[in-house]
């Protein structure tokens, strides 16, 4: 249990997807500009990792990896090539049900999220926490717990940061900085902040 | 009334047309220095008050006083009492001393001037690169050299080691100033406090030089650790064996610059309390976070980490914890606008600060991570206290 909880806290903070690992940045700085949306796509990130991690988690270890398909009586089958097809594909999957959910439920946050709702697909934070959920060697119950901090921190760090951009926008910043350029250096010194949790050691 | 005449006198050259319109921003700086400006609001909507940002901006350079001055006598009395009248200083430094000082650690005018000679070249150079920057993009981009500037590069220079090479406050406070404000604008639109962000980006670029146990004091190659890393290392009983808490808060000890002497910060937070500058709801949240969690430690308790121990009144007096609480988090930009914010804002500040200190081994202070950390949450916290008034008022009207 204390293993579980040090690993959501170091997911959340200390492995912070978006500020520790720059992972995600696309939607990470295009949604960032007003609280509300961003607060409602962290919430679909945390939803989709919490989903998809588990889920191909399963799926590595009772049918990728190698040796796992001894139950299908085939012990010496190495799948674990396919690892990267199926993630995205599982990914994918959710995704595009949790589309139809937002759009026959919560139609304000579809419309907010625009494209970028399906590029969840695509996003790196996504795919990351099943590639590091497989390099770690994470078993079932740690891959939900995984899921699920790596989801929050990416939330928290994508709010925060539109609140910052809210901020900004009484700011004057020089011509050439403005918009995305301006975005990056904020994200710098975001993750400047972040470092305080670098070489906690839970 | 001979400047008066002198300054105006020489306007017209500088405004636009003039042979020195570029250099505007530095006359506007010369002129409001030693009369305040003319220039009134046109709108309807505004405040009267006998306060602006002038005027908070010098009222804080001046509260840093006790704190500095006192940081000057401690940065000698430490260097004195480890060379204990033996060793000499090499260079100009030296020269000077052995001209107007000496080596004696029981004159108060030989730690003083021994102090300075370290602490003046590092304010010195704060200023002059700190200034040149903010000079030059007041120039380049229009805006009015700003006061502001006076208190950064006074805070900066404050939570400098003592040993601190000047090629790294150049390079600190170049950060600090550039990215962490002008960019985003200038003084009132940046999100991160800049004094902060120039010692944090020094403290990530050169961990070998700006931490450790070797800055602290003056001395070349004499290594002493500070309270703090003391206590995180061998627990409370070597801390109280090696200093009392009344000579923590006095500041006897061995620290950066300013932050040593809690009493000497105190005073100068009484006048910007009093002056309502700083903002008492972000002290007394500071100061609750850091009890609530340092007791909570406390009850806890750890087998392992000695630093659980550390009770609340000892975090206060160690460290830059008094320092960042008084000067720091009350920064008025980049803290939570909000009431409520503040006192979130001040607590999450705290409660980083005894978190960072005690559970991460990386580093032993943890107040300047902290307050940039609760920076990131401000602008958030206070949207949700909007929200949330916004709702409240809402349903009262329908």
């Amino acid at each position: 249990m204390e293993n579980l909880l040090s690993l959501f806290i170091r997911a959340i903070f200390i492995e912070n997807m978006a500020l520790a690992f720059f992972l995600g940045m696309c939607t990470f700085l295009a949604i960032s500009k007003k609280v509300q949306a961003a607060l409602g796509l962290g919430i679909a990130v945390i939803v989709v990792l919490t989903i998809t991690v588990p889920v191909n988690n399963l799926i590595y270890n009772y049918l990728l990896a190698d040796g796992a398909l001894a139950w299908a009586g085939l012990p010496d089958v190495d799948l674990s090539f396919l690892g990267l097809l199926s993630y995205i594909g599982v990914i994918a999957a959710i995704v595009q049900i949790m589309e139809m959910f937002l759009d026959k439920y919560v139609p304000a946050l579809y419309s907010a999220l625009g494209v970028f709702l399906p590029l969840i697909t695509v996003n790196c934070a996504i795919l990351g926490a099943s590639l590091f959920m497989v390099e770690r060697d994470y078993n079932f119950g740690e891959s939900v717990v995984f899921g699920a901090g790596a989801g929050v921190g990416w939330a928290l760090a994508i709010v925060a940061l539109a609140g910052i951009r809210e901020k900004l926008k009484y700011s004057d910043v020089p011509a050439g900085l403005q918009g995305l350029g301006i975005t990056f250096i904020t994200v710098g010194l975001m993750s400047l902040g972040f470092m305080s949790f670098g070489g906690i050691d839970l | 009334m001979g400047l008066r005449s002198i300054l105006d006198g020489v306007e017209h050259h500088f405004e636009k047309g003039g042979r020195y319109q570029k250099w505007y921003a530095l006359y506007e700086a010369v002129d409001t220095i030693f009369y305040s400006p003319s220039s009134v609001t046109r709108n309807t909507a505004h405040v009267r008050d006998g306060v602006d940002l002038k005027r908070i901006m010098i009222t804080v350079w001046f509260a840093t006083f006790p704190a500095m001055f006192y940081g000057m006598y401690n940065l000698g009395f430490q260097a004195n009492d480890i060379l204990a009248g033996a060793g000499q200083v090499e260079g100009w430094r030296g020269t000077l001393i052995g001209l107007f000082g000496g080596y004696d650690a029981s004159s108060v005018w030989d730690c003083f001037f021994f102090g300075a000679l370290y602490f003046l070249p590092i304010y010195l150079t704060t200023f002059l690169v700190g200034g040149f920057w903010e000079v030059l993009f007041a120039m380049k981009r229009g805006h009015e050299v700003n006061e502001g500037f006076f208190v950064t590069s006074i805070l900066f220079a404050l939570i400098c080691p003592p040993d601190v090479p000047l090629w790294q406050v150049a390079l600190g406070i170049s950060f600090g100033v550039v990215i962490g404000k002008e960019v985003f604008g200038g003084t009132g639109k940046n999100f991160l406090n800049p004094a902060l962000t120039g010692r944090a980006f020094l403290y990530f670029a050169y961990p070998a030089q700006m931490s450790g146990d070797a800055v602290w004091t003056a001395v070349d190659g004499y290594t002493g650790a500070t309270p703090l890393s003391v206590a995180a290392s061998d627990g409370m009983a070597a801390l109280q064996s090696q200093w009392t808490w009344f000579e923590a808060f006095i500041g006897a000890i061995p620290g950066s610059i300013g932050e040593t002497s809690t009493l000497a910060i105190l005073l100068g937070g009484v006048v910007l309390l009093a002056t309502r500058i700083a903002s008492w709801r972000i002290v007394a949240g500071v100061f609750l976070g850091m009890v609530a969690l340092s007791t909570l430690f406390n009850l806890v308790g750890s087998e392992s980490n000695p630093a659980f121990a550390m009770p609340f009144y000892w975090h206060l007096v160690t460290g830059g914890f008094a320092f960042g609480m008084i000067f720091m988090a009350t920064d008025p930009v980049s803290a939570a606008f909000t009431n409520t914010g503040k006192f979130t804002y001040g607590i999450l500040i705290g409660v980083m600060t005894v978190l960072i200190r005690v559970v991460n081994p990386a580093f032993p202070e943890g107040i300047m991570l902290a307050i940039l950390f609760s920076n990131l949450f401000a602008p958030l916290m206070d949207h949700f206290v909007i929200q949330a008034n916004i709702k409240r008022r809402l349903a009262s009207v329908q």
